[in-house]
């Protein structure tokens, strides 16, 4: 493939890495080492979880470099850190203090309406979010080494992250029957690069790894999203919002690698205190969704 | 027929079965002692090594991966690599200390400093993705050094165990593969 070129292809290398695994919302270090301890396969830094953004209202911006860090020095599993949608100022300077990965993130406030960053340029892998494919396939033309289906941050509900893993998933699946001239029809309506979606068709997956996001609270939460296709999980408020970090972390990370097992799960969900506060996504305002940001 | 096992608790397992795959070998996902069972040999993935020494304390794998590896081939690439190494410094970890070699975690930097590099295995040049790759400090009397990279070893074998500080599983090269597939009965 044209686009897989070296640089990409280590960009990816590190998300292959990351499958079956957790990644953690940290804000400090205690956390970051709370998220290590319990096998956490990467920590993203940031400055408030999900669920207070969403309290507290008010610009979200990249993390205070100190914060980063502190986390950075804290742990030795990869730190990611995230920049505002078309902020790419952040990314330069998140690039320059040598995170891990950067997500270019819906739940930060956007600081562009109309363009993504161009990932393209960067020595550092980006993951972004997408709801559906086209949104995936247009992160990826862009230089995006993972994609995360966006969910709905902060919420504590896994209804979004299974909507967006079950619609990317089935029309990925509907690409892979249709004949080449067919497929440039596709890639019209889809708003992708022609490129991108003949690979999903011969391939029944993206080039790079998709793993899921938003709304993750419970190891049944993560293993279900696992059976749906997601190739690892992302947690964001779901841990740090509970009444027992470290268990929940624990059992988060377990049910990521036993999905497919009852009997690990049902272990793997005993005795872990109450859940995050969960939200009823259709008592929310419009504007009040986070998923609905980026294009 | 023999069957490879891979060690699935986290990391690009996958990958590895696809190479099997092609060079015409069964392997099953490995997550529990039972699953040990009927494998003539074994693959440590690429990974996070903590997330791997987690999840094999959990599973109380620790005794039964040592005790598989004394008599059977084990082959681990980065992460698998370090969980091989009789020492692991940066920071210092547990390991299942099955290869005589010392092992410095994260030993190029961060991933900005990962990289694509061409080394040779027997004068032959192949591919090697260093992914916030360990670097293999200490090679005991009986590991023979495969391959190296700017003069430290990156692939060394000690007649039953091999282990790669690089990911042969991300290229479409089974040069690597083949050595260990060539053991597993």
């Amino acid at each position: 493939m044209v686009f897989l070129d070296d640089s990409l292809r280590v960009k990816i290398g590190l998300a292959e890495m990351l499958k079956g695994g957790v990644i953690m919302d940290v804000t400090n270090a205690e956390q970051a080492v709370i998220a290590e301890k319990a096998g956490a396969t990467a920590v993203m830094a940031l400055e408030r979880v999900p669920a207070d953004i969403r309290k507290e209202g008010g610009v979200a911006r990249m993390a205070p470099i100190s914060k980063i860090r502190e986390i950075m020095a804290s742990v030795s599993i990869p730190v990611m850190a995230k920049a505002r949608i078309g902020h790419f100022s952040e990314a330069r300077i998140l690039e320059a203090l040598e995170v891990d990965y950067i997500d270019e993130s819906e739940v930060l406030t956007p600081a562009d309406e109309e363009h993504h960053i161009d990932k393209r340029g960067f020595k550092v892998p980006f993951v972004c979010g997408a709801r559906n494919l086209g949104e995936a396939l247009r992160r990826i033309a862009e230089g995006a080494a993972m994609i995360r289906t966006k969910g709905e941050a902060g919420s504590g509900n896994i209804v979004e992250a299974v909507r967006h893993i079950r619609t990317i998933v089935k029309e990925m699946r509907q690409l892979t029957v249709l004949g080449n001239e067919e497929l440039v029809a596709e890639s019209k309506k889809l708003q992708a690069p022609l490129e991108l979606v003949q690979y999903v068709a011969k391939h029944g997956k993206l080039p790079v790894p998709n793993f899921s996001a938003g709304g993750i609270a419970t190891p049944a939460d993560a293993a279900l999203v696992m059976s749906l296709g997601a190739e690892a999980v992302f947690v964001g408020s779901g841990i740090f919002k509970s009444d027992d970090p470290d268990a929940r972390a624990r059992a988060v990370v377990k049910a990521a690698t036993h999905w497919n097992d009852p009997v690990k799960l049902l272990e793997a969900s005993e005795d872990l205190g109450i859940g995050m506060f969960g939200l009823d996504i259709s008592k929310l305002q419009e504007s009040e969704l986070l998923q609905t940001r980026g294009w | 027929m023999p069957i490879a096992g891979v060690l699935a608790l986290q990391g690009d397992f996958e990958a590895h079965q696809r190479v099997l795959a092609g060079l015409g070998l069964s392997s099953v996902q490995v997550r529990t002692a039972a699953g040990l069972a009927g494998c003539g040999g074994l693959i440590i993935p690429g990974g996070e090594s903590t997330t791997m020494l987690k999840m094999i304390g959990y599973e109380n794998l620790l005794e039964p991966l040592r005790e598989f590896g004394r008599s059977k081939p084990v082959f681990g690439t980065c992460a698998g690599a370090i969980l091989l190494a009789r020492e692991v410094s940066n920071p210092v970890q547990v390991s299942l200390g099955l290869m005589d070699i010392s092992v410095e975690r994260n030993a190029y930097g961060r991933q900005v400093h990962s990289h694509v590099a061409r080394i040779a295995i027997d004068e032959e040049e192949v591919e090697a993705v260093f992914i916030r790759a360990p670097v293999i400090r200490r090679v005991g009397p009986s590991t023979r050094v495969l391959a190296r990279f700017e003069g430290t070893p990156v692939l060394v074998d000690d007649g039953l165990h091999m282990a790669a500080t690089f990911h042969p599983e991300l290229t479409s090269s089974d040069r690597v593969h083949r050595l260990f597939a060539a053991r597993i009965r």
